[in-house]
């Protein structure tokens, strides 16, 4: 008998279903390949398949932008405005798609849920993991953009990834919140539908953080997508823009949207940590 | 115990809370936030023990609700027990069903890929293993359409090669074999004893008794959350149908008084027309079955009635009658032959049946009751064969209908 049988052979204890359930590197091998499997058939699953994921934020683009030159114009007087949008588009495109559609992800997959023992969490992470590779591919065209329209890389493009970073975690913690809790409440889809209308204009995107009356920067910089963005544009686009600790008058008016960036993030975990052992039950 | 243990389950509990007003949003839980607090307790499992070998094939049986399935859920890691205790030694095949994570989105080589991945193998072994699955299920030309484009035969075929590859030490099964044509049951059939000859260690939920008696090497009643009997696979068998079968005449709380209670099945026969024994009829030709019973003691309402099941545990009729005494009332006498004489049309498919014999008194609230399982069996014997398990006197038709005008 090898070393294999004898380990085969003893009792372990099954502990039930979990978020993470079967091991880290069934976890990592499942959450990838779904990923990538998913990613694939929207790419190569219809003739423009990759061409439509980027002509949606294009066109979005193209509306907001003769909006806000042209009719309202609040973009008139910001340095680079166009590519700014641009890049804010694409970017909250993947927050919004992403969480969006993670809402229903795990009561999508019933089948899944309840016929194997599946790793729950590896579901919402999937499909924010697949909205990354979209955004990612997007983002290229979007700096070839930024290079054409003539601004200069600066050394500071070096923390734009720390900033998607930021984003990325924040959209997966909303993601495994809004999963886990649709599963007992259908209406968080449609109340989480509004929300992202509502933290899309508490983003600064369409305007400049610097317009807002000072009365109200306070509370657009609750909302912890604000000072992301803001840092956004001060690293890739305008340097000479107010950081986010600029807008927010120093590092203390950063508290509450730091705090909120945690909260959520421990709460997504917290949430899904606490159903995932009965989402089978619940479905 | 003296094989090594592969599952060990010691008072495992389950329940469910059924809403009984489901709260679906949070609107409704705002309105009434107390009402949402109002569940039933549903008691699926109640404390069961039982320990399954290495290499065993193991059998779970019970009617619908029983907890046979929920059990297999907590098994497979699918629902947590509420108390209690699981071990398992080995790898878990994470499935209990065939072509659960099927994507019909995904090509043929992704879905194996996938589920190879979710059954714990790494994607490099998956891939190594691609080929002979596409092999197995004869796919192997098919293997870059997508499912949706797969007919069901296909699925089936992918599913089970694919569920066949994986090493898995221990598989659940719930209900495959009742899926699929007869060839897929055959096949199914084969693998499985396949499955058996490898040492698989394989725990496997079914109704179809036929199923446990072929292949489990042990087996298990559960009722209501409780385990009502555990071994033989034929006796549990036996336990089952006796189950069902006082459940469909007289409710459970017979249940108690069965077994072989004050009468005695002397004989049970089939004669031809000449009044000869045979031990098969011709398809077409009645069934004329007859059967002699001896009551211990004196009494009245006693019922005697036949169950006749195909081979595959499917019950194709039931008829029964109560019994008259020699005074024409329905009392008989201590020691009286009572002798049974039934004759009915056969419709049924060639194939082997089963006949089981019960009797009962007072809608099995008496003392008198038995219940043979297989009592008897037979053949019905014929040259053609159509499928389906009955096969039926007609006529048909199917042509062009000839013009009037012409």
């Amino acid at each position: 008998m090898n070393a294999g049988e004898a380990a085969a052979s003893e009792l372990r204890e099954v502990t039930g279903p979990s978020a993470l359930g079967g091991g880290w590197r069934r976890f990592f091998s499942l959450l990838w390949l779904m990923a990538v499997t998913e990613f694939r058939r929207i790419y190569f699953g219809t003739v423009l398949g990759y061409v439509w994921s980027l002509i949606r934020p294009l066109l979005f683009f193209a509306v907001l932008l003769f909006v806000f030159t042209q009719i309202i114009r609040i973009g008139s007087g910001v340095p680079n405005y166009p590519v700014l949008l641009l890049l804010g588009i694409v970017l909250f495109q993947f927050f919004s798609e992403t969480t969006q559609e993670a809402v229903t992800s795990v009561v999508g997959q019933e089948a899944v849920v309840r016929k194997t023992q599946f790793p729950r969490l590896v579901i919402p992470l999937a499909v924010v993991l697949t909205g990354a590779f979209n955004s990612g591919l997007n983002l290229i065209v979007v700096i070839v953009f930024i290079l054409a329209w003539g601004v200069d890389p600066t050394w500071t493009w070096l923390l734009f990834p720390l900033a998607l970073l930021f984003l990325f975690i924040f959209t997966t913690a909303i993601a495994m919140l809004l999963s886990a809790l649709y599963v007992r409440f259908r209406d968080v889809a449609i109340i989480w539908s509004v929300l992202s209308t509502v933290l899309f204009y508490g983003t600064p995107i369409l305007y400049p953080i610097e317009i807002v009356p000072e009365q109200y920067r306070n509370f657009i910089l609750l909302n912890p997508l604000a000072p992301i963005f803001e840092q956004i544009r001060v690293w890739v686009i305008d340097p000479s823009a107010p950081t986010a600790v600029d807008a927010a008058g120093g590092v203390l008016g950063l508290l509450p949207a730091t705090a909120i960036f945690l909260g959520v993030c421990f709460l997504g975990v917290w949430v899904f940590r606490r159903e995932a052992p009965r989402i089978a039950e619940e479905l | 115990m003296d094989k090594p243990l592969a599952i060990e389950v010691r008072d495992l509990k389950k329940s469910f809370r059924i809403p009984v007003h489901r709260v679906d949003s949070f609107k409704e839980r705002m309105v009434r936030p107390f009402a949402a607090r109002d569940y039933r307790e549903l008691r699926a499992l109640d404390g069961i023990s039982f320990e399954v070998g290495q290499s065993e094939f193991f059998g779970i049986v019970g009617r619908n609700g029983s907890g046979k399935s929920t059990l297999l859920k907590l098994l497979a890691s699918i629902y947590r027990a509420d108390a209690g205790r699981i071990r398992m030694a080995g790898r878990l095949a994470p499935f209990i069903e065939l072509g659960v994570g099927f994507n019909v989105e995904l090509t043929a080589r992704e879905n194996i890929l996938l589920n190879g991945v979710m059954m714990g193998l790494t994607p490099g072994e998956t891939r190594e293993r691609l080929d002979s699955v596409l092999e197995f299920a004869e796919l192997g030309e098919f293997a870059d359409l997508k499912l949706k484009n797969y007919s069901s035969g296909m699925l089936v075929r992918l599913a089970f090669s694919t569920m066949m590859e994986t090493d898995a030490d221990i598989l659940l099964i719930d209900e495959v074999l009742a899926v699929g044509d007869a060839a897929f049951q055959q096949k199914c059939a084969d693998a499985f004893r396949e499955m058996k000859a490898a040492g698989k260690t394989i725990v496997l939920v079914t109704h179809e008794m036929s199923t446990v008696e072929e292949y489990c090497h042990r087996a298990m009643l559960i009722e209501g959350g409780h385990i009502l009997q555990l071994g033989d696979p034929e006796a549990v068998g036996r336990e089952y149908l006796r189950l069902n079968f006082l459940s469909e005449t007289g409710g459970a709380e017979a249940a108690a008084g069965a077994g072989s209670e004050g009468v005695r099945l002397l004989d049970i026969w089939l004669e031809d027309a000449g009044g000869e024994r045979v031990a098969g009829v011709g398809h077409g030709e009645p069934i004329r079955l007859r059967a002699e019973l001896e009551l211990a003691r004196d009494a009245s309402g006693v019922a005697v009635g036949f169950t006749t099941d195909n081979a595959d545990g499917v019950t194709m009729f039931q008829l029964g009658s109560g019994i008259s005494g020699s005074d024409g009332t329905a009392r008989v006498g201590a020691g009286e032959r009572v002798k049974v004489s039934a004759q009915l049309e056969n419709p049924l498919a060639p194939g082997r049946y089963y006949v089981h014999c019960g009797v009962q008194q007072d809608q099995g609230k008496g003392d008198i009751s038995l219940y043979e399982h297989r009592a008897l069996d037979f053949v019905v014997f014929g040259s053609e064969r159509d499928g389906g398990v009955l096969q039926l006197e007609h006529e048909i038709e199917a042509a062009v209908e000839a013009e009037a005008g012409r």
